[in-house]
């Protein structure tokens, strides 16, 4: 049997947890869409689709880990790097919700727990780890891969253990929580080193082509524009 | 938008399609991380039932929407599996990007900026 399920399925975490995660992740999406707001223009809206439509298609093509264990992208830090934190979250949350509501994958009631991992933690920690490294780092296809591969794992863990808060909070069953913490942690290690070849083949190979349509790059081109004005 | 931009959109959609229509097909078929994690400590079945153990899985219930056409990355009706998952996935990467593209278009910043 083929294992289609990636995300969290109904009945694994409680009903009122649950409900509380999906007011959580409306409250924040509101708040995503009005930073959001700011960025986008005629050029990052079309660009915010392709990062959806590409997240989709990755997050299809699982690769074995461990023996009977495989792993997909969730995608936060290749959408922070491509189009932002907000409009990022917003891309992600738009693949779950396709997902679950059109391909039956990861629960309906499950929906504000899979949208707080992978949409706002996953995406947060990403955003934190890119806003850093890039300080440092060469703003050049090679340093955004660099980037892309370290903030990936760390991303992809921190969403695994956004899971077992949600666990320790709701879940079903009485189960070793260090148990659960570690498995999730140690398994999303290795998904996460999968994810950052991954997003740093992706991000390089766009700065390499367009390097105008990485968000993160931005914030270091602008500077330039204006010398060349003021001169 | 620009002339360039529509074609690197077009050849990013193309590179997605391919990813979603094709490569899926050789994806691995194991559970992922978390199910797998989910599974840990339980006994299944031939038809992948759970026959014991205590694991997160054991209470899981079944998809709201399991009987959408597309349930499971497949189409329904499409008995030959790589031409359905691909089908299921190009519709997917379709869908997808009408929906983000469109929805964030809607919210957009509609002001020029003034230059």
């Amino acid at each position: 049997m083929d294992a289609q399920a990636m995300h969290i399925a109904n009945g694994i975490v409680n009903g009122p947890v649950s409900a509380i995660f999906v007011v959580f992740a409306v409250a924040v999406l509101a708040v995503c869409v009005r930073r959001a707001r700011a960025d986008l223009d005629d050029r990052l809206a079309p660009m915010a689709g392709l990062v959806s439509a590409f997240i989709f298609a990755v997050q299809m093509l699982n690769f074995q880990v461990l023996p009977g264990v495989s792993g997909h992208l969730l995608g936060g830090t290749l959408a922070v790097i491509l189009v932002g934190p907000w409009v990022g979250a917003l891309c992600v949350s738009t693949v779950l919700i396709v997902q679950c509501l059109l391909f039956a994958d990861g629960g309906l009631t499950a929906i504000g727990l899979n949208i707080t991992n992978m949409a706002l933690l996953g995406t947060a920690a990403g955003y934190l780890l890119v806003a850093g490294l890039l300080r440092v780092l060469p703003k050049n296809p090679g340093g955004l891969g660099v980037t892309a591969f370290a903030a990936s794992v760390v991303s992809v863990v921190v969403a695994s253990q956004g899971f077992v808060l949600e666990y320790a909070l709701g879940g079903t069953t009485d189960l070793s929580l260090p148990w659960i913490s570690g498995t999730m942690a140690g398994v999303h290690v290795l998904i996460g080193i999968g994810e950052g070849l991954i997003a740093a083949t992706t991000v390089a190979t766009v700065a390499r082509v367009r390097p105008d349509l990485v968000y993160a790059l931005r914030k270091f081109r602008k500077p330039v524009v204006l010398e060349e004005v003021a001169a | 938008m620009t002339r360039k931009l529509g074609w690197f959109l077009a050849g990013g959609l193309l590179v997605a399609l391919l990813l979603a229509g094709v490569v899926s097909n050789f994806a691995s078929g194991s559970p992922d991380g978390l199910d797998a994690t989910a599974r840990e400590g339980c006994t299944f079945g031939a038809d992948g039932e759970i026959t014991g153990g205590t694991c997160m899985a054991q209470r899981e219930r079944d998809h709201q929407m399991k009987d959408s056409p597309l349930a499971d990355y497949g189409i329904r009706g499409v008995h030959n599996e790589a031409v359905s998952t691909g089908l299921a996935g190009a519709a997917g990467v379709l869908i997808t990007f009408g929906i983000g593209a469109g929805g964030l278009w809607l919210v957009r910043r509609r002001e020029r900026k003034a230059a």
